[in-house]
């Protein structure tokens, strides 16, 4: 039974790390971010560059693919995301074109292909990250296998969870920002630099991102399309937790990573996926906002 | 930088670009009677490209070689190549436009089965012939297709009475993708399972680029089995492997034995993974001929990579175009899809993996199986092979054997299903 919970854990942990980014960039700024895979795709192609050009192991790259995500992100926000702030369909759209252009830029290496030159660690192929060999020796405790690894990365992602709480609730910062998310016009008149503020909280929001195309690399392959597929999970678990609260996001991540393990134990994982997308449907109709959503006056 | 029109094609990621661009060059010059024009139709982007690119490259490799070797009857072969964009509808598009606009005789393309299915009727229609590469689940008899990779009892009749007797495993757990091929292949092993007196424990599938594989090794783990037969296909395989050496699963004690894990994926997933586990196929970049080293050099100088790795359905699209070759020869230099299927009946190639051979009854090749198991630095040692190719047959899961024959020349015998 531990084992089962365990693997619901690891599932709900890498749900939690993919949903933290778009909890903020969705949730605090009303950007529906479709480069938010993108940016996940990015830091993991940060881990394997400097794993090959640096000679980096993952422990330096988590931090180096938080600052490359999150620049990124910036000038993302600067680009595109700044000139549509509350036109909430327009941002689907147009973050969406800019996923493609990140995808197509790492596939066609910059454009060095159209010289016939290859980078060894982009192009189309598939790349992997080599993680340190004490993170996938398991060993056992009275019976229990621990996975080294799949615990770092819920460690990791506790520690990821708890600084944006610190952040957001206990720094000057982080209440600007929950004043910009009630009420934007009327944070603006209060003396918050509305602007730079979104532009930061929204590069925060993109590091994290990075930091997860890290610890994802260390057992998926790094392909330029890895994205595309984990956007959808974040997005589950945002909306199920209730757009703009970190403790609904974290709550959503835990049950449907459970509910998920659970039944792929029980029965398959195909099962699974068809019984967590039944689930959100009902919560969703149950409590349209979400899990835990502030009141709006 | 000076670019010809082939290092162009092959260098440029613009392939949309050079396939509307092809049309104009080779119209004009396809109807020349000192030219044989063919399909060269395989994906250039799009998720499947990793692998397909690779097949394309083969293909024009064995083109360019057997040019400048003075090329086939005294005719030089034209590819033109069309990107099929991981996309079952957009294939069936090109090979139209090969077939009926660029009135080839010949193409050479399609990886997935997905992709066949999707061009056979224009193949089937217009009476042209479709050369595919690929190791595949057998259950298709049609005249317009030459089959040259292996078919499900290449790869599998030497394998699961392998692995029970020498490596004394009776219970399996057959884990697959979840469409065609692997259903396929689990029905031909569970025959095998059951002719040899072992079991199957469970037989699971997983929806196709899958990557949580959490569950499923987990259920590996509790089902008290002693081999794992993998028919999981794509990057799947790696998040497969990683996680089941992270679970503290080994190789040693519980192999896994894949059907589909040939040399990219190992190179993507890291080679200590798979390091103990074993793959059937007729054909791995480590088998230590002359020919396939040769091979792997001209690969490797074609495609400006060093560290670039060969695998079944890249080989198979290398030498099926030499097969092409020799049956344009045989039919008097003759290109014409009816020429062509009559001469390649019973045509014989040495490839980098030993000796082929086109049955002349179901046009699928004869190859000869072999099981390798997977080393430290990403290659296969070979530890068993047949001493001759074993003839093809694409309806074993229904019956079929070498004496009585499903798919012939006159077509399938639908009453035997």
């Amino acid at each position: 039974m531990a084992d089962i919970l365990f693997i619901g854990l690891s599932l709900s942990s890498i749900l939690l790390l993919i949903a933290l980014g778009l909890a903020i960039t969705y949730g605090a700024m009303g950007v529906i971010n479709m480069a938010h895979g993108e940016l996940v795709m990015i830091g993991a192609y940060t881990a394997v560059l400097s794993g090959i050009y640096l000679n980096f192991n993952m422990f330096v790259a988590l931090p180096l693919a938080f600052v490359t995500a999150a620049a990124v992100g910036l000038l993302i926000e600067k680009l595109v995301i700044r000139r549509l702030y509350g036109r909430i369909i327009d941002t689907l759209l147009a973050t969406w074109g800019v996923a493609i252009l990140l995808q197509q830029a790492i596939r066609l290496q910059f454009g060095a292909t159209f010289f016939d030159v290859t980078v060894p660690g982009l192009g189309p192929g598939l790349q992997n990250i080599d993680v340190p060999s004490f993170l996938n020796q398991p060993f056992d405790v009275a019976g229990f296998t621990v996975q080294p690894y799949r615990t770092f990365i819920i460690a990791v992602t506790l520690l990821l969870a708890a600084l944006t709480w610190y952040l957001f609730y206990r720094t000057r910062i982080g209440m600007q920002v929950r004043a910009i998310m009630r009420n934007p016009d009327m944070a603006a008149s209060c003396g918050i630099d509305v602007r730079r503020v979104s532009a930061l909280t929204f590069a925060y929001g993109s590091g994290l991102a990075g930091v997860a195309g890290v610890l994802l690399a260390g057992f998926k392959t790094v392909q330029p399309d890895m994205g595309a597929s984990v956007v959808v999970d974040g997005f589950l678990v945002v909306v199920v937790g209730g757009v703009g609260s970190l403790l609904g996001t974290g709550l959503a991540a835990l049950l449907l990573g459970q509910i998920n393990g659970i039944v792929a134990v029980l029965s398959n994982d195909i099962v699974a996926r068809a019984v967590v997308f039944g689930v959100v449907i009902v919560l969703i109709m149950w409590r349209p906002n979400g899990l835990f959503s502030f009141k709006n006056r | 930088m000076s670019m010809n029109r082939r290092k162009f094609l092959k260098s440029s990621s613009l392939y949309g670009a050079a396939a509307a661009l092809a049309p104009s060059i080779y119209a004009g010059t396809a109807k020349a009677s000192s030219e044989i024009p063919v399909g060269v139709m395989f994906s250039l982007t799009g998720g499947l490209s990793i692998v397909e690119k690779t097949l394309s490259d083969a293909t024009l490799l064995a083109i360019e070689e057997i040019n400048a070797a003075g090329g086939v009857a005294g005719k030089e072969i034209v590819p033109i190549v069309e990107d099929g964009a991981s996309d079952p509808k957009t294939y069936n598009e090109k090979a139209s436009k090969l077939v009926l606009r660029d009135r080839v005789p010949t193409v050479f393309g399609c990886y997935t089965s997905a992709s066949r299915k999707a061009v056979l009727p224009v193949f089937e229609r217009r009476q042209n012939l479709l050369f595919y590469p690929t190791y595949y689940e057998g259950f298709e008899c049609s005249k317009n297709v030459v089959y040259t990779g292996a078919v499900p009892n290449q790869q599998l009749s030497n394998f699961i009475p392998w692995i029970m007797e020498n490596l004394g495993k009776k219970k399996f757990f057959i884990v697959g993708s979840n469409y065609i091929y692997p259903r396929e292949m689990a029905k031909v092993s569970k025959i095998l399972i059951e002719q040899g007196g072992g079991e199957w424990v469970a037989d699971e599938y997983l929806e196709l680029g899958h990557s949580e594989w959490g569950a499923m090794v987990n259920r590996i783990q509790e089902s008290g089995c002693d081999v794992v037969l993998s028919n999981v296909v794509g990057d799947s395989v790696i998040a497969f492997y990683r996680e089941f050496i992270n679970q503290g699963l080994s190789h040693d004690t519980l192999p896994i034995c894949a059907t589909v894990t040939s040399e990219i994926e190992i190179a993507a997933m890291g080679a200590e993974f798979a390091a103990g586990s074993y793959t059937s196929f007729p054909y791995f970049q480590a088998i230590p001929t002359e020919a396939n080293l040769s091979f792997l050099d001209r690969y490797r100088a074609f495609v400006k990579d060093d560290a670039a790795v060969t695998q079944h359905a890249l080989e198979c699209s290398y030498f099926q175009v030499y097969l092409w070759k020799q049956a344009v020869e045989a039919a008097g230099g003759e290109a014409t899809p009816d020429t062509i299927r009559e001469g390649i009946k019973g045509q014989t190639f040495d490839a980098p993996n030993g000796r082929v051979t086109i049955d002349p009854e179901n046009l699928h090749a004869y190859l000869t199986p072999r099981i390798a198991q997977w080393g430290g630095d990403g290659q296969g040692t070979i530890i068993d092979e047949y001493d001759e190719p074993i003839q093809p047959l694409p309806y074993v899961a229904y019956g079929e054997t070498g004496s009585d024959l499903f798919c012939t020349q006159d077509g399938l015998d639908t009453a035997r299903l």
